[in-house]
């Protein structure tokens, strides 16, 4: 099956910290498909960072990746050594960081950098590169595409610089973009700008596309699927109208609640809250991570071992001890489904 | 009966910037022309993007940024006339990043009572008690007293913060960005604490957000900035049902509610956000305006009243005609 982009299962991260071991990631499994957006979604430290660094092995060098499945369009990239990943990576597969002011190098032209790649990867000519580099930029919007090739990162601003950023990784035409928060340091008008582009841009060139972001907004209006994180677990997956419509973990419930809307969350009333905070990753832990913060923990969630199931429709799943039925209740009680 | 707090009057902080090693320098209106009132138990939000001024505006009204031109009263006294520390008993900010607002080297309990040292306070031996409490309404366990900063989480951190600003007992509360270094289910229990402490203490509180959601929750007054000027003032409940000014309604069409069925909005706001140094002729929202006509780039616009409140906006001047002609 070509369409699947990227497979991936039972992905660890452990590193070692002071205390032992730092159980960054835990066994998540996901899949990308051709022409879709997986929102990874969830509160800083819950491993979502990691989880893309490891997709592209560029964790640090002194963590441990384990999976049982790590497929790019159909390439097992455990087996990959070193070099075949650097030719995988920027090439077949892009990533877009958090900040655009701090992952373009300062000393060096926008051309540079933008062709550096592609000379690097596929076997063109200088014209041929800054021809596509100069295609990409007027892709993204940026007018003026051939003078900003001489220009440097400082000139431009934060929205122009993650504009730039964004036709980079696309210099090489890859299967799979990786943005990890492409528009937590911009403003929200830009952010909107961005998240628009980068969704046409995906459809267009027919890519799979992993958005990671900790703000519920932009995913409900970008995902088709959504992996909610939670302590180095998925604890929720399904397609983004499942998730944000009828949730059924309590932490995604609760998420929800915690979201002032315009317009429909009563202003008078205290918003939701999630008492507690996350737990450490450090060591051995309970069943459920979440535990300790939900409102309808047992006494059974810190002793048994607790696997996704299947909510009401296929493809919707989540990590938690209740039944379908009682998790709907929930959600309803709490106004979010 | 209206019971002004605080009041700027064409407010105006200019900046002189290097514009490159041997050339002169040129001014940057930071701030250009700013009135505002603030009412006693009001919270007005100043939203904006980066670059508009809002934080420029608030450190005037702290007292740590004196401005170029124009004059901010506090309780009817000219803020340059008083006092520095009796300021800083009245007026008092909580600032965005917790992890870099906070001394990292002293105490919890020392970072709390430094105001009270700071203003001489007169019992001593009462700190320590005083401290206590403050940390117990924020809901932080008093336990915390002697830690340092690093062994809290981000949303502990912004609950010392609140405590500290919030010891001596000021009238007005300055809230940088409060909630953006804070993760959602930590946000929402800061903004329920900030709420609470208001009617509790009957705190006013000036709100610096880019976050119209937790605007929209918070405030009861909002004043739209754009490019140093507040281009529309409203109640945040006729703001968030009938924005008026072309800037304000891409703002609010820009702001992601989780909602599926919704896809990304297209704000039209075509062009980058202008260079201060060099702004746009005329209106200065011009270039990137759905709505704008041939006279904006040449007139500057007024405040036009709209219930109450204003717009800056040449859609809503009566006399545009006339006013075009004048020109």
């Amino acid at each position: 099956m070509s369409d699947r982009i990227l497979e991936v299962e039972n992905l660890t991260v452990d590193i070692p910290v002071g205390g032992g071991m730092l159980h960054a990631v835990q066994g998540i499994s996901f899949h990308v498909d051709r022409g879709e957006t997986l929102c990874i979604v969830g509160e800083s430290g819950c491993g979502k960072s990691l989880t893309s660094l490891a997709v592209m092995d560029l964790l640090p060098s002194k963590a441990f990746r384990g999976a049982n499945v790590l497929n790019l369009a159909d390439e097992d990239m455990l087996s990959a050594g070193e070099r075949r990943m650097s030719d995988i990576r920027g090439n077949t597969m892009g990533m877009i960081f958090q900040e655009p002011m701090t992952s373009l190098n300062p000393a060096y032209t926008i051309g540079n950098q933008m062709e550096e790649g592609i000379k690097r990867h596929k076997n063109v000519s200088t014209a041929e590169a800054r021809e596509r580099a100069i295609y990409l930029l007027e892709k993204v919007g940026i007018t003026g595409a051939a003078s900003r090739l001489s220009q440097y990162p400082h000139q431009l601003s934060g929205g122009l610089r993650q504009r730039v950023m964004i036709a980079m990784t696309l210099m090489c035409g890859p299967n799979l973009i990786i943005a990890d928060e492409p528009t937590t340091a911009l403003d929200v008008t830009i952010q909107a700008q961005i998240l628009l582009l980068l969704a046409e841009l995906q459809r267009e060139f027919d890519m799979g596309l992993i958005l990671i972001t900790h703000d519920l907004g932009v995913v409900a209006r970008i995902a088709d699927r959504v992996a909610v994180m939670y302590a180095g677990q998925i604890v929720e997956q399904g397609t983004a109208e499942q998730v944000f419509n009828r949730p059924t973990h309590p932490y995604t419930q609760g998420l929800l609640e915690c979201i002032p809307i315009p317009g429909k969350t009563d202003r008078s009333k205290p918003l939701g809250s999630i008492p507690g905070i996350v737990p450490s990753l450090i060591g051995k832990f309970s069943a459920c991570h979440f535990a300790e913060r939900c409102p309808y923990a047992m006494d059974e969630c810190v002793a048994e071992n607790i696997d996704m199931q299947g909510a009401a429709e296929a493809g919707h799943e989540y990590r938690c001890l209740l039944d379908n039925e009682t998790c709907d209740a929930n959600a309803r009680k709490k106004g979010v489904a | 009966m209206s019971d002004i707090v605080i009041s700027a009057k064409d407010v105006t902080r200019t900046f002189m910037i290097s514009a490159g090693a041997f050339r002169g320098k040129k001014p940057l209106h930071a701030v250009n022309g700013i009135s505002l009132e603030v009412e006693r138990g009001d919270v007005l939000a100043l939203v904006g993007e980066s670059g508009c001024g809002k934080t420029t505006l608030a450190k005037m009204l702290l007292g740590l940024l004196p401005p170029s031109q124009g004059t901010i009263k506090f309780g009817g006294e000219p803020v340059s006339d008083i006092d520095r520390l009796k300021l800083a008993g009245l007026v008092q900010p909580i600032f965005q990043d917790p992890y870099s607002s906070l001394n990292p080297r002293k105490s919890i309990g020392s970072i709390i009572t430094l105001p009270l040292r700071v203003q001489g306070d007169p019992n001593p031996e009462t700190w320590r008690r005083r401290g206590e409490e403050m940390m117990e309404m924020v809901g932080l366990p008093a336990r915390l007293f002697n830690n340092f900063p690093n062994q809290l989480s981000g949303g502990q951190r912004q609950r010392v913060a609140i405590a500290r600003a919030l010891i001596n007992n000021p009238e007005v509360v300055i809230c940088d960005e409060p909630t953006s270094a804070l993760d959602v289910s930590v946000q929402s229990q800061i903004l329920n604490l900030l709420q609470d402490l208001r009617k509790e203490l009957n705190l006013t509180y000036i709100v610096i957000s880019h976050n119209l959601a937790v605007v929209e929750h918070i405030a009861t007054k909002v004043a739209v900035m754009y490019l140093g000027r507040i281009v529309e003032q409203k109640d945040v409940e006729s703001l968030f049902a009938a924005p008026e000014h072309p800037y304000t309604r891409a703002l609010l069409d820009s702001v992601l509610t989780p909602d599926p069925s919704m896809g990304v909005p297209d704000t039209q706001l075509g062009a980058a956000y202008p260079n201060p140094v060099n702004p746009p002729s005329g209106c200065t929202f011009h270039p990137r305006c759905a709505k704008v006509m041939d006279h904006c780039s040449a007139v500057a616009p007024k405040a036009i009243p709209r219930d109450g409140d204003f717009a800056e906006c040449h859609l809503y001047d009566e006399n545009e005609g006339k006013g075009r002609q004048a020109s």
